[in-house]
């Protein structure tokens, strides 16, 4: 069905964004990986306050296999179809785009007519990834303009070679093959962006498969072998442009997030862990006469610990590091908030001065060793702030509790981490609380990453300054 | 020289050149023809400046692919007798018409915000022909080859189509200036949102439209 007027959910600019609707649910991806023998699911949240069934999950999609092991997922199309060079203004943000980082398959999920009853519409088998991207292990999805992106942190089916980007098209599905054509030195791979206006990708590098699918390999950490680099690519030559390297003790650089305003040329990464100190850093990359930059603008230092509190890989090291592991911008590009799943607190930064970030808010949840509760969740929680997503306005956040499945078990040996997703309550000028009424359980199932009904702080890119 | 062109046409005959004022209007009016990008251009710079910089190239790339229309149409004219010409070209577009109704929705795909002007130029003309700009002009064209109703030639045909697509392209040019700049100026960006309808698939339509009525006057 043509539409007749652009779908309501793409906004010109973020500032736009932010003055949409607020979202009435949230999608969030779980796994059974690790855990019992049943496929992952995709849950429907409830996140309208005044429903009866708020804070609760009102759906559950179990997808027909087991073993995909959800990770991160996106939607089909978003505000970048309004960009002026490929504008595809009629095209509807409706299909979850949802990979298996450890089957390499992919599942696109319809959202309507019942976006609380999203159904499975198309299946892309493992074999038709291997065959027509030479890719395997996708993991991010970004809806582009002019189609699918999705990043892929192995090639082959051992997943051996390099990670890369591969596309989809955004009309029917149907797998276009890889992007790059030429890579350098790039080989490994995990999340990518872009800066739409300057015609720049970004990709950062966690690690290749072996170094993660049965969990942390620490001879790899310890002796720097998981990714430090930053690489920038043309988006237009689909080449790599320039490689940043923050320097071997700086391991697993994951979430690339870029300003949202499409005039500003710089953004936040996180590193999940210096093996010099066991801190864990964001930087800030930036334009600078005609090249890319970036500076540490934030180290979160290791907690002190007793050895008996700590699971054996930690225990040498008597600390906590804080693993950050996730981070998010608001839409204006104010606040930076920051996932430490190792400490279990979700801090926001105020980055309005993008060098000098200023700590705004901070609140604690689970974690290694304190095991903090919620208010609805009397008793111990496993696991800590995760995955985060921020609603479109900047004044909710949400986040899980869980990171990869092998690695959860490492973190938490001795009690298997457990799925859930919880709300924070943001100040318009800075301070977070934790939101009491609202706790999702999901049981074992782990939960991983949010994606809102909408939009939200992590998907759309814009082509037009606020 | 244009004016006296104009003037020397029977009133009867004014039909084509009408055509060729309210196509250029119309693609002009189209934001996937131009001036959408000539806006997200002045406002990614904040400078006006940038988004008329970027009218011209988008125009020039315009009338580039629409003369090499022309240019068929004047080569067809001096090999084809007038009717199968007519039929011809309606025939075409009636085809290229159903193949857009199915894929209206697809462009030719083009990366980049970073553009030079020549870069724009190459857009443009990537755009207009793709999506048939050209072709949609064409029977106006073949209009302008002979005299009404077949009969005589005009003085000069070539001249004719020169003209026709140098006054299209003006037309088109001012058109789309004015709605980037009455955006820029005035709008808030929020009408993209709401009433940006569906171009591509009025287009699809439209290729039919001017096919049929082609075919029609041909027959």
């Amino acid at each position: 069905m043509a539409l007749w007027k652009p779908d309501p959910s793409f906004y010109p600019s973020p500032r736009m964004a932010m003055q949409g609707p607020p979202e009435r649910h949230a999608y969030v991806v779980a796994l059974n990986v690790g855990r019992n023998e049943r496929p992952d699911v995709l849950n429907v949240v409830d996140l309208d306050p005044h429903s009866p069934t708020y804070s609760q999950t009102v759906n559950t999609l179990e997808m027909p296999y087991a073993g995909d092991e959800f990770h991160h997922f996106g939607w089909n199309a978003c505000s970048s179809a309004l960009c002026p060079y490929a504008p595809h203004p009629h095209l509807e943000r409706r299909y979850l785009i949802v990979p298996g980082m450890r089957s390499s398959r992919i599942y696109i999920i319809d959202t309507k007519p019942d976006p609380v009853r999203p159904k499975i519409v198309k299946i892309i088998e493992p074999e038709e990834i291997f065959s027509k991207t030479g890719y395997s292990r996708p993991h991010t999805v970004h809806c582009g303009p002019d189609a699918i992106y999705i990043s892929a942190l192995g090639s082959g089916p051992d997943g051996s070679g390099p990670g890369g980007i591969f596309m989809l098209d955004h009309f029917n599905f149907n797998v276009i093959g890889p992007w790059e054509l030429h890579r350098g030195d790039q080989s490994l791979a995990y999340d990518f962006w872009w800066h739409l206006a300057d015609d720049i990708m970004m990709t950062s590098e966690w690690g290749k498969p072996a170094q993660f699918e049965n969990g942390l390999v620490p001879e790899d950490l310890l002796a720097n072998r998981y990714g430090h680099r930053v690489h920038f690519w043309d988006l237009r030559k689909r080449r790599l442009a320039q490689t940043l390297d923050f320097g071997a003790e700086h391991q697993m650089v994951l979430e690339l997030r870029p300003a949202h305003e499409p005039n500003k040329t710089y953004g936040f990464v996180c590193v999940v862990i210096s093996t010099a100190d066991l801190s864990a850093s964001i930087w800030t990359w930036y334009k600078e006469n005609g090249s890319w930059a970036a500076k540490k603008t934030i180290t979160i230092p290791a907690v002190p610990a007793e050895e008996k509190d700590l699971p054996p890989a930690l225990k040498p090291f008597k600390a906590i590091p804080p693993l950050v592991t996730d981070i998010d911008l608001s839409l204006d590009d104010k606040f930076l908030y920051v996932s430490c799943w190792g400490t279990g607190e979700l801090h926001q930064y105020d980055v309005s001065d993008p060098f000098a970030p200023k700590l705004a808010g901070k609140v604690a949840i689970g974690g290694i060793v304190a095991r903090k509760g919620h208010p609805k969740w009397q008793g111990e929680l496993a696991g800590g702030p995760q995955m985060v997503e921020l609603s479109r306005d900047g004044r909710r956040i949400y986040f899980t509790s869980s990171l990869y499945s092998t690695w959860d078990d490492q973190f938490y040996p001795d009690r298997k981490l457990e799925g859930w997703m919880v709300k924070v309550n943001a100040k318009p000028a800075g301070g977070i609380e934790m939101d009491p009424d609202f706790f999702v359980h999901f049981g074992e199932t782990r939960s991983h990453q949010i994606r809102l009904e909408g939009g939200d702080a992590s998907t759309d890119t814009f082509c037009y300054p606020s | 020289m244009l004016p006296q062109t104009l003037s020397a046409i029977p009133l009867e005959e004014l039909g084509p050149w009408l055509a060729m004022i309210g196509f250029g209007a119309y693609h002009g009016i189209n934001p996937g023809m131009g001036w959408l990008f000539a806006l997200s251009l002045g406002l990614q710079q904040n400078s006006e400046r940038a988004l008329r910089m970027a009218l011209l190239p988008i125009a020039a790339g315009h009338a580039s692919s629409v003369a090499i229309f022309a240019l068929l149409v004047y080569a067809g004219a001096h090999v084809i007798p007038v009717r199968p010409l007519q039929i011809l070209t309606a025939a075409l577009l009636i085809a290229f018409g159903i193949f857009k109704l199915f894929n209206y929705y697809r462009h030719p795909r083009w990366v980049g915000m970073k553009v030079s002007l020549g870069d724009l130029f190459g857009w443009s003309f990537l755009m207009a022909t793709a999506h048939g700009a050209g072709l949609m002009v064409a029977p106006a064209m073949v209009g302008m080859t002979h005299g009404h109703g077949g009969h005589e030639m005009p003085m000069q045909p070539g001249m004719n189509l020169f003209f026709a697509v140098i006054l299209h392209t003006l037309v088109m040019l001012t058109v789309m200036g004015l709605v980037a700049w009455i955006f820029y100026r005035k709008f808030s960006l929020a009408v993209l949102r709401r009433n940006w309808i569906n171009f591509d698939l009025i287009w699809a339509v439209a290729l039919l439209v001017v096919g049929g009525i082609a075919l029609f006057i041909a027959l």
